[in-house]
């Protein structure tokens, strides 16, 4: 539908942060500095949380390390990275500056300092006086400040983060986001005590409590500190699931529910539409950033755009938190909502990674050349045969002998629509999940156990 | 022990054959084995005559487990490495590969297991024994290629003494004089044979067997006897002037390069036939220099004998075809060189046997003619092979155990098969060293 309009990205966040689109820079080493900011805000980036302003500290030399998979880099990140090493002073001149300039993008300031009603009642007046949109409350830092009685120490206990964003909230003219760390039971917990504080808004999640992995060789662990490491904060694609489901609990809770800006594992409009569709107002990039650099929001932009159009959708409200209802308590779910795997001949390939996902991962009801043939058997027989390179001098005029069929066949009365084959078969749309019509009224658990006749 | 073989790298050699396919650096083989998608029952490793076991090496390849990746690919194949480099997998392990049924380009398996090898080879890996007994029975292969080769690893590391007699100077048979030295340098095919030879297999050279007096001898001395003689000399050009010097045959004319280094080949080259070894001299006439290579053949390009990949590599290197000729004579100039091959052109009437075309006549310039009309069987040898049967040229085994019609004698490769590539060799080889460890313990 190239002629409908322009759908419209701009979002009004968290009782009043107007944002040309939903796309925040995390607060990390993409927004350090001013400079940084003025470019991201150039490339497309419509808001950027700077990166924690505090007493400035000292970091350490060796500060990232990832987790690769199957030959891709980056699928995590880990980072032992502290808040802003730069003077207070400088960070808010930038501040200024860029506002100055970026009038209509937002510049959120996340703040940690030490705790105590003075020190954060200045660095929120400090911090607006520089023209700061809003304030993000760095509470789930999970290294280096934890242990100084900071970040993810308070974000950890109810009760210091009701506190100190009392506190916060006591100075504050702008709004005020509590950003809330995953290493923790349950984030509902501070979720609660940071709306009961009259918090505006949530940033979920923070890095997650990681060590990525030891070298083989050297026996040392990464990232390497002279021998010596540290756990980190993960994130990356692989977090993005731990995150989406921790939005969720946040949205399905009445006690903790705030706007929230999504973070965690977001890298392309993909990842964010998941968070807008569970009920985030922004999201928040940070790794895709480091990974490729500001201009991935070009494409996060216009395939947002573009399947917004596709959808009909003309603002990002029309679908935000849609999906939020679909997500249940499994005592809910139909127990009579029955599937089957479809394997499409056409498509298939032969691989047979679905017959041995199902004899050795699931319920034995895939199976081969019409036969119900344990997998040791299949193999042997292979092995055993006398197999010759094909020489057309040699073999010509000399039948070749059929091949038998790789297709296997889903046995639909044993299958118990598990999903397993579909997912490990490699080639799009081979294995399909089809409903079958049993005629039985919806049942869940929770009838069973209620007693409810259906 | 030091082995009684070794070759030096040709650096002329060296600069003129540059590999075929570069090897893959370590992020390359770890993208390409992560491709793989480890099929069960894999295709590619039914089509493998020797049943590499393909997934489970490339998996190995995935976790930097290149050690057990290489001993994985040695387990089903003692000739790995060589195999890496020269089988044809485009019709083998590559082109079973699934990936060709989704459009995409199958996994890159020799070239991971040429990674895997290379890696296991650098460190000097030894072959593993399958049992520490130390047998009384011995066996003696006739034959140092492909086939005796991997019959004499399998009987050693079962833990039987296996001598193993050569003609030539030098192990490998076809893998050290014969194979493109593009796709494997003679030091590499000796390298692997040597690590047969630390297994304890002892290699006797330039030792002929002729007389059916000696294979009765060799009767009397061994408990088994393998024949890995693979296939005779090629055949000869059968008209008038191929008795010239400068008509090599392209097995002959491939083993001196590759053991003798670079030789003079003139400018304009003919190379009579068109299967995978004409094509392989073409080539190596092209490195060496001539400007000008023809293949000429007396049939149609659809009726090609090499593989079409082969034909396709042959373009690229600049060698040109004549198809529907034949050559009838050899001229010389009277100072004693080549000067032209006459050829006549074929009938393209479908007929079994091509027919010429009277007064077709041509002349081809050129300084050296390369007959690649096929292998005779080794009727001497086996017309004396003590009831061993043999038929249309091919000694007659059973295909599971290499077992012949005489009860001492089991067979593989060429000899048996007609000439096909060294995987088929080293299978059989393989089967028949199992058959005869169960055979000479068991009789």
């Amino acid at each position: 539908m190239p002629d409908a309009p322009t759908p419209n990205l701009s979002t009004t966040f968290a009782g009043g942060i107007r944002s040309p689109n939903p796309f925040w820079l995390a607060s990390a080493p993409p927004t350090n500095c001013g400079e940084q900011i003025m470019r991201a805000f150039d490339a497309g980036w419509g808001g950027a949380v700077w990166k924690t302003i505090g007493e400035p500290i000292t970091n350490v030399s060796s500060r990232y390390s990832s987790v690769d998979w199957n030959g891709q880099r980056m699928m995590g990140l880990n980072n032992i990275e502290l808040i802003s090493d730069r003077p207070i002073e400088t960070n808010l001149r930038e501040i200024a500056e860029v506002k100055k300039r970026y009038p209509k993008h937002v510049v959120i300031a996340s703040l940690m300092v030490e705790s105590t009603r003075e020190a954060w009642h200045d660095i929120v007046q400090r911090s607006e006086d520089a023209g700061a949109d809003g304030l993000e409350l760095n509470f789930g830092c999970p290294h280096g400040m934890s242990e100084r009685g900071m970040g993810s120490a308070v974000g950890q206990v109810p009760e210091y983060t009701e506190m100190i964003t009392g506190w916060v909230k006591e100075k504050a003219r702008t709004p005020v986001l509590v950003k809330l760390t995953p290493n923790i039971t349950d984030i509902r917990q501070i979720a609660r005590a940071a709306k009961r504080a009259g918090a505006d808004g949530l940033s979920a999640i923070n890095t997650i409590n990681s060590i990525t992995g030891i070298d083989l060789d050297t026996l040392e662990p990464r990232p390497n500190v002279d021998g010596l490491s540290s756990h980190g904060g993960y994130c990356g694609p692989a977090v993005k699931p731990i995150a989406l489901n921790m939005v969720h609990q946040l949205q399905n809770d009445e006690a903790s529910r705030l706007p929230i800006s999504g973070i965690g594992g977001i890298g392309t409009w993909r990842d964010a539409t998941e968070f807008i569709l569970l009920g985030c107002g922004t999201v928040q990039v940070c790794t895709a950033a480091m990974h490729y650099g500001y201009r991935i929001v070009e494409d996060m932009i216009d395939g947002l755009q573009n399947w917004m159009r596709e959808k009909g959708f003309a603002r990002i409200e029309d679908f935000r938190g849609v999906s939020a209802p679909k997500i249940t308590d499994w005592n809910h779910l139909n127990l009579n909502f029955k599937i089957v795997a479809r394997i499409h001949e056409e498509r298939c390939i032969g691989c047979e990674l679905c017959y041995i996902a199902c004899w050795d991962g699931a319920h034995q009801c895939i199976h081969v050349n019409g036969a119900h043939t344990a997998p040791p058997a299949i193999e042997a027989t292979s092995r055993a045969r006398i197999a010759v390179t094909p020489i057309p001098k040699l073999d010509r005029g000399v039948a070749s002998h059929a091949v038998p069929t790789r297709v296997p066949r889903v046995d639909e009365d044993e299958c118990v629509g598990c999903n397993l084959c579909a997912l490990v078969c490699p080639v799009e749309n081979c294995i399909t999940m089809e409903r079958v019509e049993n005629n039985l009224p919806r049942k869940t658990w929770e009838d069973l156990v209620n007693g409810n006749p259906h | 022990m030091p082995l009684p073989f070794a070759l030096q790298d040709n650096a002329e050699i060296a600069r003129r054959f540059p590999d075929l396919h570069p090897a893959f650096d370590r992020q390359e083989a770890l993208t390409e084995a992560n491709r793989c998608l480890n099929c069960f029952d894999a295709p590619c490793a039914a089509a493998c005559p020797t049943h590499i076991d393909v997934p489970r090496f490339i998996k190995k390849i995935g976790t930097e487990n290149l050690m057990g990746s290489a001993l994985s690919i040695l387990d089903a194949n003692v000739l790995g490495a060589s195999c890496s480099r020269v089988c044809p997998v485009e019709v083998l392990c590559e082109g079973a590969c699934v990936m060709l049924a989704y459009n995409k380009q199958p996994i890159a398996i020799g070239r991971l297991q040429r990674h895997a090898m290379n890696y296991f080879l650098d460190r000097g890996g030894k072959l593993p024994k399958k049992s520490d007994r130390k047998r009384a029975q011995k066996i003696v292969c006739i034959g140092a290629g492909p086939a005796s080769l991997a019959c004499a690893a399998e009987l050693a590391q079962q833990g039987f003494p296996v001598t193993v007699l050569e003609r030539r100077p030098l192990p490998g048979g076809l893998n050290t004089y014969g194979v493109a030295e593009y796709k494997l340098r003679a030091p590499d095919s000796l390298r692997e044979v040597a690590m047969i030879g630390e297994l304890g297999v002892e290699f006797r050279f330039g030792v002929s067997i002729e007389e059916e007096s000696e294979l009765a001898a060799l009767e009397q001395e061994y408990d088994a006897i393998f024949l890995g003689i693979g296939l005779g000399a090629m055949h000869e050009l059968r008209i008038p002037g191929a008795e010239h010097p400068d008509v090599i045959d392209a097995l002959e004319f491939i083993a001196r390069y590759k053991t003798a280094g670079r030789f003079n080949v003139g400018n304009n080259v003919v190379v009579v036939g068109a299967g995978n070894t004409a094509i392989d001299a073409a080539n190596a006439a092209r490195r060496l220099g001539a400007s000008h290579v023809t293949i000429v053949y007396r049939r149609t390009e659809i009726d090609l004998p090499a593989f079409g990949f082969e034909y396709e590599h042959a373009k690229q290197e600049g060698v040109s075809f004549e198809w529907l000729t034949q050559p009838v004579a050899i001229h010389t100039y009277p100072a004693g060189g080549i000067a032209s091959v006459e050829c006549v052109r074929m009938n393209d009437d479908a007929s079994p046997i091509p027919t010429p075309i009277p007064g077709s006549n041509f002349h081809l310039l050129c300084d050296m003619v390369i007959p690649a009309i096929g292998q005779a069987p080794l009727v001497s040898l086996l017309g004396q092979c003590r009831g061993v049967e043999v038929a249309a040229g091919r000694v007659q085994v059973d295909r599971a155990s290499g077992r012949t019609s005489h009860p001492k004698y089991y067979a593989g490769g060429d000899c048996v098969n007609g000439g096909r590539e060294v995987v088929d060799a080293v299978a059989d080889g393989k089967r028949a060293g199992a058959a005869i460890a169960f055979e000479v313990v068991n009789a």
